[in-house]
């Protein structure tokens, strides 16, 4: 089956919702496509009925959301994008379904993944990713009595702290790997939830509750088959910790697989655009995390500019450059804030695990001189996350750069690599209700 | 989806046992709530999700039928047969 | 900056690890160079199936005899080449191919290679993922898998814990090799009056003029399907894409590794350089396989990948000396590197040290094709 746009947006979160929504404001033809079940991405994933922390931009999701339902945007939830097979069409595959999509204009709004950088027992079931374990929450996941220790890196830490509180979880300390100087310029302005400019630090932790700990980071997470206690280095001192979660992650790192594949420019790991959100390729844009992380605000701007610039509205979009920018120039400082330390290098043992995919410990790893290297001889980053966990992390700890991308930038089925290259033709208009 | 008022839990098998969720709740959450890990490693390891957004492949498990689908993005409908390794 | 050594190997594939492994063994000082990784070229892109090939006299001698090499180096074989004694089963499709697979148990029979006709029910109980009914098959239970990089480094440190040791010159390009000399891309000169081109598909860039030319391969991989496949599987059609014309060709060949991921194969191309996935002979190649075994259709596929086979006009390997003195081939393996790569040293060390060798090196002899292009145009044969 073909579908074809004028402008298709990849990826429903904030970015991708706005993009979609302004790009087919006048009419023109817009397709929407994510994985996901439903629209929102991460930030704005559905949740189960429950007033929660994220009430203050709740209204801001329930409008754009409403913008999307009651829009002529056509959504393609539940499918997966995993390849280009001819210029301008790209191919999806759901429950062994396939479906090419062509477009005149592309608009990447693909999101972030969290970093995650192994340490003894990371592996353990229930330690889980800071956004992870919001997500799951969302997806019915009950925290109430539940302990939970939060630790590594980044804005999101404290909102998903909050999060988990109000979800009645007793969250036992938040450990953020930075320290308290690096965070300093930050307190009195640092948003509590990624991209908002809000209160700042000091006051978020107060109305809290919650240990907060700079310079920290775990060092073990021990339990039989599952978490059981988490070694933490606070202030450079161990303490054991009796829990039920560690939501650990570094950060958030753009997914540019899909961008990389269609050939857009990329640097220091995001897709480079310039002031119209227009990547290297012309006719492909990019928004929102996929050009560089900097939160909910700044990809909902960087969304509707790209809607409008690829819709031909030149004027709307350029109006909204100033707050874009600014917003941008925040990111970056905040980005410098949260700079990973190099103690975090050393928290893996050689048999602790690093691609959890294959089993393969980092001593196995460190030996070779490159990721091909490592990869060929130890098959890391051979298994189906396709390097994302491990060569993240791979990146941090040794300086490895990662390798070409080559389709299926997701695995897919064996039989969907053989549609047809001139799929089927038809016209087929599809309004699905996500 | 509209979910009819008197249905308040949607069943799922897992591994052969009945298991009530709410309605909206994932396959990954459903598999933690009766206890269990989504899958072996490939040494033998217990895993269960660890990014919960289909990008780690951590939560894979057997799912009417298909393996290797990832749990964290489909979310529980009733008579779903899930099966973990 | 010159160094000196008593042979150079230029490709650190499987072919050269196991060229550098018998002249370590034979006493040589060796260095070995790569312009990447240990086995990241075909030994890489390929399938590691240690397989005894029956369509030639010649082909049969060096195959057979290097698979008995593999036997009895696999019980020292680590862990992570994944050495696996599965067995192929050659799938006839109908009649006309089941009397080809009673030709091939006369052929490998008579010369001591154990080999048993199944029909279409044991086909069946053997491999229940293949579709019914096809006519039967020829399986042959000494064939083997292994996961080549590993193998080629595994050859190397084995090189390297004899006397002399091995250098091994990583990510190093050599852009000249001739009258024992070789220059690398950086300045770098190395004397030897042995050179060994085992540069595979590329060796035609330091030896120009050999008859060696590109053909590509594509596989895939799966995610785990632990108990899909037990043996590989090759259909009797292989035979004609692989020794036909050169025309663009795919057959069924399929290999389970360890983990229960299953490679599936294979495509050959002529003269293309585009080292991209080709999606219609992916596309072609899926097709075939599912004709064989339509579950295959519903398995997860991880990546794709192509490679470059080193392909010879008359499907022999170029093994031996050549006109210059001090540069030796060993190159021109085409789908069959990773089996012949042990007798392909053994041979070559057996003429560097002039001992006799268990099988005749004439048939692979570079001077078979002196005054012949690649592309076996004004081609003489010397059959074996």
């Amino acid at each position: 089956m073909t579908h074809r746009f004028q402008t298709l947006v990849v990826g429903s979160g904030p970015a991708g919702i706005a993009a979609a929504v302004c790009a087919g404001e006048r009419g023109a033809r817009v397709g929407l496509i994510d994985d996901n079940p439903s629209p929102g991405g991460q930030i704005w994933r559905s949740r189960r009925g429950q007033e929660g922390p994220d009430a203050s931009h709740d209204s801001e999701a329930t409008r754009w959301r409403a913008r999307l339902l009651n829009s002529a945007v056509t959504r393609l939830q539940g499918w997966s994008v995993f390849d280009q097979p001819l210029l301008r069409t790209l191919r999806a595959e759901r429950n062994g379904e396939v479906a090419d999509l062509r477009y005149e204009n592309l608009i990447l709004a693909t999101g972030a993944r969290e970093r995650f950088l192994p340490f003894p027992g990371w592996t353990l079931p229930n330690v889980v990713g800071v956004g992870a374990i919001q997500a799951m929450v969302k997806s019915g996941l009950p925290v109430s009595g539940k302990r939970v220790v939060i630790a590594g890196s980044g804005p999101l830490l404290l909102a998903v702290a909050a999060s988990l509180k109000a979800a009645g979880a007793t969250v036992l300390c938040l450990c953020e790997q930075a320290s308290l100087r690096q965070l300093a310029p930050f307190a009195f302005s640092l948003p509590a939830t990624p991209g908002k400019i809000g209160e700042g630090l000091r006051y978020r932790l107060a109305t809290l509750g919650v240990p907060f700990h700079t310079s920290s980071w775990p060092l073990e997470a021990g339990g039989d088959t599952q978490l059981r206690q988490v070694e933490l280095s606070i202030h450079g001192k161990p303490r054991q910790l009796a829990c039920d979660y560690l939501a650990c992650g570094f950060h958030l790192l753009p997914n540019i697989e899909l961008a990389s594949l269609l050939g857009c420019g990329v640097t220091n790991g995001a897709a480079i655009v310039d002031e119209w959100q227009q990547s290297t390729v012309p006719g492909i844009f990019c928004a929102g995390e996929t050009t560089g992380i900097g939160g909910l605000e700044l990809s909902l701007v960087e969304g509707q500019i790209a809607g409008l610039a690829a819709a031909g509205q030149q004027d709307r979009a350029r109006s909204l450059f100033a707050r874009r920018n600014k917003l941008a120039r925040f990111a970056a400082r905040l980005a410098k804030a949260f700079a990973l330390r190099p103690e975090l290098q050393s928290l893996p043992g050689d048999s602790t695990l690093l691609c959890r995919c294959e089993d393969v410990p980092f001593g196995a790893v460190r030996r070779h001189r490159s990721w091909r290297s490592a990869k060929l001889h130890t098959r890391c980053g051979m298994g189906p996350c396709q390097g994302r966990i491990c060569g993240a992390a791979a990146e941090f700890l040794l300086g490895w750069s990662a390798d070409s991308v080559r389709p299926p930038i997701l695995p897919a089925l064996i039989s969907s690599l053989a549609a047809p290259q001139a799929a089927h033709e038809t016209s087929l208009e599809i309004t699905e209700k996500a | 989806m509209r979910n009819n008022a008197a249905e308040r839990t949607v069943e799922v098998i897992i591994n052969g046992e009945p298991s009530k969720v709410e309605p909206g709740c994932s396959v990954a959450v459903a598999i933690a709530l009766a206890g269990l890990p989504c899958r072996a490693s490939i040494t033998g390891q217990p895993r269960g999700p660890l990014c919960a957004m289909g990008i780690c492949f951590e939560c894979r498990a057997t799912v009417n039928g298909v393996a290797h689908s990832r749990t964290c993005q489909l979310l529980c409908e009733p008579g779903m047969d899930i099966r973990t390794s | 900056m010159k160094s000196t050594y008593d042979a150079v190997v230029l490709g650190a594939g499987i072919v050269g690890a196991a060229c550098a492994l018998e002249c370590a063994l034979g006493g040589m000082r060796v260095a070995v160079v790569d312009q990447d990784t240990v086995g990241g070229g075909a030994t890489a892109a390929g399938m590691g199936h240690i397989v005894a090939m029956d369509d030639s006299e010649a082909q049969f001698a060096l195959t057979s005899y290097s698979q008995s090499l593999w036997n009895a180096l696999a019980p020292e074989l680590p862990a992570s080449v994944e050495y696996n004694r599965c067995g192929t089963i050659w799938v006839a499709a109908d009649q006309e191919e089941m009397a080809e697979v009673h030709r091939k148990l006369d052929f490998y029979s008579a010369r001591g290679i154990a080999a048993e006709v199944l029909d279409e029910a044991a086909l069946g109980e053997a491999e229940p993922n293949l579709r019914r009914p096809l006519a039967g098959g020829l399986r042959v239970p000494l064939d083997a898998v292994m996961y080549p990089p590993c193998a080629a480094a595994y050859l190397l440190e084995k090189a390297h814990k004899q006397k002399s040791g091995v250098e091994l010159m990583l990510g190093r390009t050599a852009t000249w090799a001739s009258q024992g000399r070789v220059i690398l891309q950086d300045g770098a000169e190395i004397q030897s009056p042995i050179i060994i081109n085992a540069t595979g598909a590329l060796a035609p860039a330091l030896a120009p003029g050999i008859a060696v030319r590109k053909r590509k391969g594509h596989l895939i991989i799966t995610d785990r399907y632990p108990g899909f496949l037990q043996h590989q599987l090759v259909e009797l059609g292989y035979l004609k894409s692989a020794h036909s014309s050169d025309s663009d060709s795919v057959a069924f060949n399929v290999q389970p590794r360890q983990t229960g991921q299953i490679l599936i194969g294979s495509s050959r191309q002529y003269d293309t350089e585009d080292s991209g996935v080709d999606r219609d002979i992916v596309a072609s190649m899926i097709e075939r396989a599912a004709m064989y075994m339509p579950q295959i259709a519903s398995l997860s596929a991880l990546r794709v990948w192509s490679g470059f086979r080193a392909a010879t006009p008359d499907k022999l390997p170029l093994i031996g000396p050549t006109e210059d003195p001090s540069v030796f081939l060993a190159t021109g393996h085409e789908g069959l590197g990773i089996t012949t790569s042990l007798a392909t040293g053994r041979l070559l060390a057996d003429h560097l040290l002039r001992r006799p060798s268990a099988i005749a090196l004439k048939p692979y002899l570079p001077s078979r094709f002196e005054g012949v292009a690649g592309d076996g145009s004004r081609m003489e044969m010397f059959h074996a």
